[in-house]
């Protein structure tokens, strides 16, 4: 049992793609907020295999994404300094800012170095104590707590070099503000099952109670996103909306305490602004007051111009579930993950980047 | 980038276990994890353990999709 095989068994989609089709209804509206999952159903060709009743949306659940063009500019400046090792997950690399971008900074000479885990950005610092290593904290609850434990290890071992920017984000605010804006109609929610491993399945009971929207925490093996899509169809069927969890082998109603105490200890919650959906109360993470040491804006304070996105790129409307990026002026014709306009074209787990290369 | 990959534990000492991931031998942070035993599967995030996997509820996950289909 390797956990992985035996959620690929093509004749159980098969039979489970078949009691999809049964139910009758007219259209259904289903968002997947996470940017994995819509690897998944592209990779899968799961999006083909469904009835046409039933509709998939990709949601805002790629980080790199929904990280504003403030912040990426930010980032940018920060790079800039040459006493400064910018530390990051390789998919913010490429992502196009209002002049320049990191890679664009790497071959001017700035040092970016591409990562794996935040303790190794930790390493780093301490192999090179005279220069100041920043690492670019984007992410979901999935993340967090790892840069979290990072910066107890740097505060423990009093490593005075290491920086984060603090870009975190919080998904089921997200939720909240695509629900209370109605620009799209949204059935049911596929939600993300790393962030619930984290947050636990009792963190969107308020969407399933206040907004009447059926929430089914999906594992990411195909045969996982398919039960989860009867299992939401069930629920409208019967006119339930429940918080329901089909990747129970990992996420329990509570989440993973340990988890949510390391977040809790190092970070707060603050207003911060998402790509397309402008901003959103309380649904970032920023470095609490004891832990201002760590900021990397307050130590290097980097100066932005005005922020500016490529007005004809539709990253916004698409992270929103309003526009499809086949909608975009872009897509195909001057945009592709060799030369991306936006965010969500450069991002390995980006609906753009995923339509590109499965659409 | 939420992405995390079921691995198999193979030694702990202290917070850190030596881990088979799909093949591939790596070392994983598991402060966030209690009570974790050698031969026991976790999910692992950027180079932490976020979740220990039940062996039992997989395998319960998969009757269910049996049982559905």
């Amino acid at each position: 049992m390797k956990l992985v095989d035996e959620f690929r068994d093509r004749s159980i989609a098969q039979k489970i793609i078949r009691k999809i089709r049964e139910f009758d209804f007219t259209k259904v509206n289903l968002m997947e907020v996470c940017g994995t999952h819509t690897m998944v159903i592209f990779k899968n060709g799961l999006k083909g295999m469904l009835p046409e009743n039933v509709n998939l949306l990709s949601g805002p659940g790629c980080p790199v994404c929904v990280t504003s063009q403030e912040d990426i500019d930010k980032a940018i400046d920060l790079a800039k300094n040459r006493n400064v090792i910018i530390a990051t997950f390789g998919d913010m690399v490429r992502v196009p800012g209002t002049d320049s971008s990191l890679e664009e900074e790497k071959g001017n000479g700035a040092d970016v170095r591409v990562i794996y885990s935040p303790s190794e950005a930790l390493k780093i610092a301490k192999q090179n104590s005279a220069k100041s290593v920043i690492f670019l904290a984007v992410g979901f609850e999935t993340t967090s707590p790892l840069i979290a434990a990072s910066l107890l290890d740097a505060r423990k071992e009093k490593i005075e070099n290491f920086f984060i920017f603090s870009s975190h984000k919080v998904i089921p605010p997200v939720m909240k503000a695509l629900l209370d804006s109605k620009e799209v109609k949204i059935d049911g929610f596929i939600c993300p099952g790393h962030v619930s491993v984290i947050i636990g399945g009792n963190a969107y009971r308020f969407i399933a109670e206040k907004y009447n929207a059926p929430c089914v925490i999906t594992g990411f093996e195909p045969l996982d996103v398919l039960q989860s899509i009867y299992m939401l169809l069930k629920q409208i069927e019967e006119n339930r909306a429940e918080v329901e969890i089909e990747y129970f082998r990992a996420v329990h109603p509570q989440g993973n305490r340990i988890a949510q105490e390391l977040i809790s200890e190092v970070f707060e919650l603050c207003d911060v602004r998402w790509r397309g959906l402008g901003t959103i109360p309380k649904s970032g993470r920023g470095l609490k007051k004891e832990f201002s040491d760590f900021d990397a804006e307050k130590e290097f304070r980097p100066k932005i111009k005005k922020s500016k996105e490529n007005p004809d790129c539709a990253c916004g409307e698409v992270l929103r579930g309003v526009k499809r990026p086949t909608q975009c002026k872009l897509f195909r014709r001057i945009c592709s993950p060799e030369k991306p306009h936006g965010p969500c074209m450069v991002s390995s787990e980006g609906t753009c980047a995923a339509y590109y290369k499965y659409g | 980038m939420c992405l995390a990959i079921p691995a198999r534990i193979l030694r702990i000492e202290g917070n850190l276990a030596l881990v088979d991931m799909a093949g591939v031998k790596r070392e994983a942070d598991i402060r966030m994890v209690s009570n974790v035993r050698v031969g026991e599967y976790i999910l692992i995030h950027a180079g932490f353990a976020i979740e220990k996997i039940a062996k039992k509820d997989a395998q319960e996950t998969l009757r269910l999709f049996r049982e559905i289909a």
